[in-house]
């Protein structure tokens, strides 16, 4: 069975997904205990493609039987088998974390919840693991049309905030198949493997670069790269928190590892680096795009805004340092990647326990909140030193590589705009942690002591937040060996 | 290059202008209008345009369907003189997206409605900007 664990990753969510929505009907109870298995199933499958990536080396999985270019290919390397688990784990973190407050935020369309849910990580995990720049548009769409869904389900202001997700989504992903169009037009193919070979022999061709250029722009908008953010802020604290903490580390993330992916893989290396002048200014794009997310965090009340704000900052992280177009930077990007899932789960988290308990997440709501959720609180902690970026947590190891990066590449904006960026997030940071240890006490003289009843969230709820935050110190600590065995293996032999 | 060149540019590869005329159109009604109804029926459009793009690019002058009969097409098997079934087939999926795309904006336009009694945009950010 281990050998169509690249398509049975992708066709068992799928399938359960179906399942899900129609034993909403017959028997209820019985969805969750699915959907936990099937997303276990996943992690387990991921896990073991990582393993045998690292054992044996890149396979390819054939769909059907039908080799490439004919027929769809999905082609396991190191690149996307790391990510892959990465995205496997968060999914089912998130779900077990969660449960409890999608019982709560949904009532009798949880069950619905649960089939989207299943959905969008079918979509994601074909995203990942997909050979093919059309097959990728299409599990693109699966994503974003449940993720939509899933937005949508929000309460008060979540309808609009969904739509204009969708606008700005559609055109995304619109531009991303228009230049895998241009692409087809002067190859003749949709296989990666079969590009790559072929587009050497076109360079100069100005439908080449075009699509190029249409498809990054497309993905940017996906990401939601400065100024292309506008949907993320809105999308993103408008859905409710299951939602928050699941499309938060996967969308982002997702996207910058197909733009890892496309600019490594499909386009040769020394196309998108060499001949192409795009790399410049798509590192000045990330300098900007950190240094406007990170002044505009600084400007909101409540946490979760906040926390999508730095978000946009740590997209931009990952487009400059692949951008710096040197080994170390590279490291950084994709290592970050898999840390910023992490980071981004945990403290969504912790916000979703937050909201669930205090019944809001403003800056004023959080006073005292270390001495009512103290748990919930400390993993809120781990989380925001991994995102200024303390050792030993996982944000300082690929800041570190980032920042090495920059420097190798002489790109002085860029080490300035990370560092600027470390400071605002240790002032957002502490400026939370001060309200909740400090300001009861302050606060008192003003008539409204704050209420101090200890107010935990259930084990239940705990319990895997402990698990991820404690997997960001892990993550730390496992630095050295997942850049030498899985991600040098994953950037190609032609970038020094 | 001369006018003739020029008029040769538009005539020759009209099915391309034609797709960035209607592209702009649908970018331009998602971006301009404040109807969310119409920015729907934009982003319509930019998709349709995408669609007749890829479909353009599969037809040949003078090429047969691409039915490979044996009684009929025995002697046309020559690539060249077979319309590109592959666009086409791409394109059926990108419709299937594009309606359920239009499925969950017009649900969501329906629950907009119903919150806020308006579907213009700048009523609705009035009046949450009033709540």
């Amino acid at each position: 069975m281990s050998a169509h664990f690249p398509a049975l990753i992708v066709v068992s969510p799928l399938m359960a997904a179906m399942v899900v929505a129609i034993l909403a009907w017959v028997r209820p109870g019985a969805c969750l205990p699915l959907a936990v298995v099937t997303l276990a199933g996943s992690l387990w499958a991921a896990a073991g493609m990582l393993w045998r990536v690292v054992v044996s080396g890149p396979f390819a999985y054939h769909l059907g039987n039908w080799p490439p270019p004919i027929g769809i290919a999905y082609q396991i390397d190191h690149l996307n088998a790391l990510v892959l688990t990465a995205m496997a784990a968060v999914a089912l973190v998130n779900l077990l974390a969660t449960w409890r407050h999608a019982r709560r935020d949904f009532a009798e369309r949880v069950n619905y919840f649960y089939a989207l849910y299943l959905l969008f990580c079918a979509g994601t995990y074909g995203i990942i693991v997909t050979g093919d720049a059309f097959n990728l548009f299409v599990l693109l769409e699966i994503t974003s049309i449940s993720g939509y869904a899933l937005v949508g389900m929000g309460k008060r202001d979540a309808a609009l905030a969904s739509l204009n997700y969708i606008f700005m989504g559609t055109i995304g992903a619109s531009f991303y198949l228009l230049g895998v169009g241009y692409l087809y037009l002067v190859t003749g193919t949709l296989n990666m493997a079969d590009l790559a070979m072929i587009l050497p022999r076109l360079y100069g061709n100005k439908v080449v670069t075009a699509a190029f250029i249409i498809a990054m722009t497309g993905l940017f908008m996906k990401m939601a790269l400065f100024p292309l953010h506008g949907w993320l802020p809105n999308a993103y604290s408008e859905s409710s928190s299951p939602v928050r903490s699941l499309i938060a580390p996967l969308t982002t993330k997702t996207m910058v590892y197909v733009m890892v992916r496309v600019a490594l893989y499909v386009f040769p290396v020394d196309f998108s680096f060499g001949h192409l002048a795009f790399a410049q200014p798509a590192v000045w794009l990330a300098v900007t795009s950190i240094v406007a997310a990170s002044l505009m965090a600084l400007s909101q009340t409540s946490l979760k805004r906040m926390l999508a704000y730095v978000l946009i900052a740590e997209v931009g992280y990952m487009v400059g340092g692949f951008w710096l177009g040197n080994r170390m930077g590279m490291t950084g990007a994709i290592l970050h990647i898999v840390n910023d899932a992490a980071m981004t789960l945990c403290a969504f988290l912790a916000v979703g326990s937050l909201r669930q308990q205090l019944a809001d997440d403003s800056f004023k709501a959080l006073r005292g909140a270390f001495r009512r959720m103290p748990w919930t609180m400390a993993v809120l902690v781990v989380a925001g030193l991994s995102m200024i970026g303390v050792p030993p947590t996982c944000g300082f190891f690929s800041k570190w590589y980032l920042i090495g990066g920059a420097l190798a590449a002489g790109q002085w904006a860029f080490v300035g705009a990370l560092i600027f960026s470390s400071l605002i997030n240790a002032v957002l940071f502490f400026r939370i942690f001060e309200i909740g240890f400090f300001e009861p006490f302050a606060a008192s003289d003003h008539g409204h002591p704050p209420d101090l009843a200890y107010a935990e969230a259930p084990a239940t709820v705990i319990a895997p937040m402990l698990v991820t935050a404690a997997g960001l110190v892990v993550l730390g600590l496992l630095t050295g060996r997942i850049v030498t065995r899985i991600i040098d293996a994953a950037i190609p032999a032609a970038i020094l | 290059m001369t006018a003739a060149g020029y008029i040769n540019l538009i005539i020759a590869k009209y099915n391309y202008w034609i797709y960035i005329v209607l592209m702009c159109v649908g970018l331009w009604g998602m971006i301009v209008k404040r109807n969310l109804v119409k920015k729907i029926i934009g982003m319509n459009i930019l998709q349709t345009a995408i669609i007749l793009f890829y479909v353009s690019i599969a037809t040949k002058k003078g090429a047969a369907l691409p039915i490979l009969a044996h009684h009929i097409g025995a002697h046309r098997t020559d690539p060249a003189t077979i319309i590109n079934p592959l666009p086409h087939v791409l394109m059926l999926t990108a419709i299937v997206v594009s309606v359920a795309t239009l499925g969950v904006a017009l649900a969501l336009t329906i629950n907009i409605y119903k919150r806020y009694g308006t579907l213009e945009e700048d009523e609705i950010h009035d009046l949450m900007r009033n709540a």
